[in-house]
């Protein structure tokens, strides 16, 4: 469980900020972050699986189609804490449920 | 008047380079893609406008992008390939086995007849094929189903499926290549495969003269005689002249018989090219100079080109997929290097010169012969 997570109990669906890296914000032609209904009380596997409803363009391209694992070098921030390891129906914390805090998918610092 | 269309692949995009039919001034749009590994790009002969891409990235996988206006726009279709079936295990470096996993498309070859038909040759080595345009692909699991797909191993670029021959005299006949594995043939339209490596021989396997293994690195044919094949393997250049059956070699003499395109001169089907490159250890031209070497007899006797290339300090190397020529008379050659050149000869490879400089380097070279519409 993340350390400043727990669920809401908001009634209708969530407005999710969410953050894309460089390329899957070019490849889903957005310029900024976007938002993205998400059905309470709001988890990590319904955020991600929201971004992929809105965005199909994006499937396959942070995790797997079929296995949904996350691809290698790919991370998950919430809250200043990293959530790439987090079980997929971990609730998000309230900050990201009430659009306080967005929802980061990072490409990892790597290669050269 | 006819113009030409060179789709450039590149580690960090695509470029489209256009021109007429004198093929000395050139336009170039891009980078499409920026920042993304651009491995091929190949127009549909039904459909020239029609062009696939295959844009990939270690960080978020596979992208397939078409365009239906000669690349002047794109769309990302269908990018799921799940193996057909159970995918098994193929020889790992260290000679354990190791489970197929998909990494990435090598090569798209669209279909000589439907332009919504294309064939994907993927890493780890299968063949996919997609008839709605790009949307969806299913595995023609009959090659990595062969007996001797435990046996395949991967060279060092990966386990790819890189070559992709469509047999325009024969129906249903087609050829795979892929390293280190070999070279395949299926005469059934892909349903099953078989090994065509007789003559091949390469003194890395334990039996040099193996079934399967060899480190194939391309292969070419002339359209109006397709028996007739031609192969840059790893070291040696060979020939076919019965649909792969047997092989024999042709490297003749050549500086070197390392390297990894080779093609076929548009309308003399004897004529051929490949890149030299020093050694598997060293992945340069010979001495420092870049040179292309032309065959007129189908092999064994073999000129250099160098008029326009650069004969010091040359340090490049051309990649397997980054050699194509153009169907106008004189035929055009065209490579591209991974220093970024991509070079041009206008008259069937005695003449070179640079289209552009510095581009990221270069991972394939595809020509498009755009025929004039009406009115233009």
């Amino acid at each position: 469980m993340n350390p400043s997570g727990e669920g809401t109990s908001h009634t209708g669906s969530l407005q999710i900020r969410v953050v894309l890296p460089y390329h899957l914000r070019t490849l889903a032609r957005v310029d900024d972050a976007v938002e993205v209904s998400v059905v309470p009380p709001g988890t990590l596997a319904g955020v991600l699986d929201a971004v992929e409803g809105r965005f199909p363009v994006l499937r396959g391209t942070f995790r797997d189609h079929t296995t949904k694992s996350r691809r290698p070098f790919v991370r998950y921030f919430v809250c200043q804490n990293d959530w790439s390891h987090e079980p997929p129906e971990t609730p998000l914390p309230r900050a990201v449920a009430d659009g306080e805090e967005p929802f980061v998918i990072l490409g990892a610092i790597a290669g050269g | 008047m006819s113009h030409i269309r060179v789709l450039v692949g590149t580690r960090k995009g695509a470029f489209i380079l256009s021109s007429d039919g004198a093929r000395k001034d050139w336009k170039v749009s891009g980078p499409h893609f920026a920042g993304w590994e651009i491995y091929h790009m190949k127009g549909s002969p039904v459909n020239p406008a029609r062009i696939f891409a295959s844009q990939t990235s270690g960080w978020f996988g596979q992208v397939i992008q078409r365009s239906d206006d000669g690349g002047e726009t794109w769309e990302a279709v269908g990018n799921q390939f799940a193996y057909a079936s159970q995918p098994g295990t193929h020889q790992w470096y260290d000679g354990t086995q190791h489970p197929w996993e998909f990494q990435r498309v090598w090569h798209l070859e669209p279909s000589l007849t439907d332009p919504e038909t294309v064939y994907a040759g993927v890493e780890d080595a299968a063949l996919f094929r997609s008839t709605d345009g790009g949307k969806t692909w299913l595995e023609l699991p009959g090659l990595r189903d062969h007996e001797t797909g435990p046996q395949w191993q991967p060279g060092a670029g990966g386990m790819c499926l890189h070559t992709i021959l469509l047999d325009p005299k024969n129906a249903g006949r087609m050829y795979a290549a892929i390293s280190a594995a070999g070279a395949f043939r299926s005469d059934d339209a892909g349903a099953t495969w078989r090994p065509i490596n007789r003559g091949l021989r390469s003194d890395f396997l334990p039996d040099p003269l193996a079934k399967v293994g060899h480190c194939v690195h391309r292969i070419a044919l002339h359209p109006s005689r397709s028996e007739t094949l031609f192969m840059q393997k790893h070291w040696d250049v060979m020939r076919s002249d019965d649909a792969g059956e047997s092989w024999r070699e042709v490297s003749g003499n050549l500086p070197s018989d390392f390297g990894f395109p080779i093609d076929v001169h548009a309308h003399e089907p004897e004529t051929v090219y490949v890149v030299p490159i020093k050694s598997d250890s060293e992945h340069f031209p010979p001495e420092g100079r870049l040179r292309v070497y032309r065959s007129r007899t189908g092999g064994n006797e073999w000129e250099a080109l160098t008029a326009g290339l650069p004969q010091k300090d040359c340090y490049v190397n051309v990649l397997r997929d980054a050699m194509a020529v153009d169907a106008l008379d004189p035929c055009g050659i065209y490579f591209g290097t991974t220093g970024g050149q991509v070079y041009v000869s206008a008259d069937g490879g005695d003449h070179w010169a640079a289209i552009v400089h510095d581009l990221p380097a270069v991972l394939s070279v595809e020509v498009q012969t755009l025929q004039p519409t009406a009115g233009s």
